[in-house]
């Protein structure tokens, strides 16, 4: 989409408890192997391994952080 | 899309007066007869803003005597939406509280009826009246837009240049709903439903009209997109779950998996990158966010409140 990354405006964006951001486009290989290219200026890539559309977020992070003892 | 049919006296008034043109009978328009009748007018009065009606002419947008009423009545309707507002977080950790408070909020899951045991019938009535927002997704937000530092606009357009189709109108998002309503054989002309919603559809409308159309409630409109991006993901796989379920057409089931995945996002950049950029520019406009957040979380229990006893 354009974006420049810089100073305030990271490509790559760590969510404390969530995704990670990806801006613009890239190809995401999952852990099969297999290769999902972005699609949005804004993608989320699961980290909690929860996720029904990895390797996309699917917001199933906070639901598993609501368990107890996690 | 013509004017609605009128819910009481104000609106009888106010809705012949926009299709006459004639408004200066309106400095003695009557009081609204019930909560149902001030919202239709606020709703009708809003809607000249977006694409308006056939039967109005098209001057009088900014007419004073119309303008007059709508701000008699958002008066009112905010003053209401304020007093509903419980105690709201003190400032903190603003991404993690908010998720929080989004989280621990405890409401009525229509989503979750859709994905079990709602009937046919009961979820096209849903989709009908989830058309009238639908329809025109996200442009309440997109009044916000310059009303803001150049930052936060910047935070603004990136998620909504995903809402409206990454500049492809085939994805953006009221015209997916579009389709999915045409495949699932409703009517996907803009407003076509608009007299059958109760009155907390237009509510939930007029909520959002209210927060994008006045700079000052800047923060309330994206403190309410906000929580509606992080309450989105997961009802959405649910009604996905209950269309698949009720073999709705693919085009319907597509538009709420598109909001699994695009909403996953957009509650991060809302939350993160939108309000909490808002907040460290303005740290006096917390309560507002929570109030907009708040309040988005409220709408959504009053809908479902009024659908899951009407269908029990």
């Amino acid at each position: 989409m354009g974006d420049e990354p810089g100073p305030g405006h990271p490509d790559v964006i760590f969510c404390p408890g969530g995704p990670i951001l990806l801006r613009g486009d890239h190809v995401v290989q999952d852990e099969d192997g297999n290769e999902h290219q972005t699609t949005r200026p804004v993608s989320a890539v699961c980290r909690c391994g929860g996720s029904a559309i990895k390797p996309w977020c699917d917001g199933t992070h906070k639901v598993m952080r609501k368990r107890p003892g996690r | 899309m013509l004017t609605p049919t009128a819910r009481g006296p104000l609106s009888e008034c106010v809705l012949e007066s926009m299709r006459s043109g004639d408004t200066s009978r309106l400095a003695e328009a009557p009081a609204p007869g019930s909560a149902e009748d001030a919202q239709l007018t606020l709703w009708a009065l809003y809607e000249q803003h977006y694409r308006g009606f056939e039967d109005v002419a098209g001057e009088l947008e900014w007419d004073p005597q119309l303008i007059g009423v709508r701000r008699g009545l958002e008066q009112d309707f905010e003053r209401e939406l304020r007093a509903r507002t419980p105690r709201l977080p003190e400032p903190g950790n603003f991404a993690e509280d908010f998720f929080a408070f989004v989280a621990n909020h405890d409401g009525p899951s229509l989503a979750a009826h859709v994905q079990r045991t709602a009937t046919e019938d009961q979820v096209r009535e849903f989709l009908r009246h989830k058309s009238i927002y639908h329809l025109k997704e996200s442009d309440h937000t997109t009044w916000v837009i310059p009303r803001l530092s150049d930052p936060v606009k910047a935070a603004v357009m990136e998620l909504q240049y995903d809402e409206y189709g990454g500049g492809n109108p085939h994805r953006l998002h009221a015209h997916l709903f579009a389709q999915g309503l045409a495949a699932s054989g409703l009517s996907a002309e803009y407003g076509a439903y608009i007299d059958e919603v109760p009155v907390e559809i237009l509510e939930q409308n007029n909520v959002m009209s209210l927060f994008g159309l006045n700079r000052r409630l800047r923060a309330a409109s994206l403190g309410f997109l906000a929580a509606f991006e992080a309450t989105s993901s997961s009802p959405c796989r649910k009604i996905a779950g209950g269309l698949e379920r009720l073999g709705f057409p693919a085009e319907m089931v597509e538009y709420y998996t598109e909001h699994v995945e695009a909403d996953a996002v957009h509650e991060q950049l809302a939350v993160r990158t939108i309000c909490g950029a808002l907040l460290a520019e303005d740290p006096a406009l917390h309560d507002d966010i929570y109030f907009g957040a708040w309040t988005s979380l409220d709408q959504d229990d009053r809908y479902a409140e009024r659908m899951l006893g009407a269908w029990a």
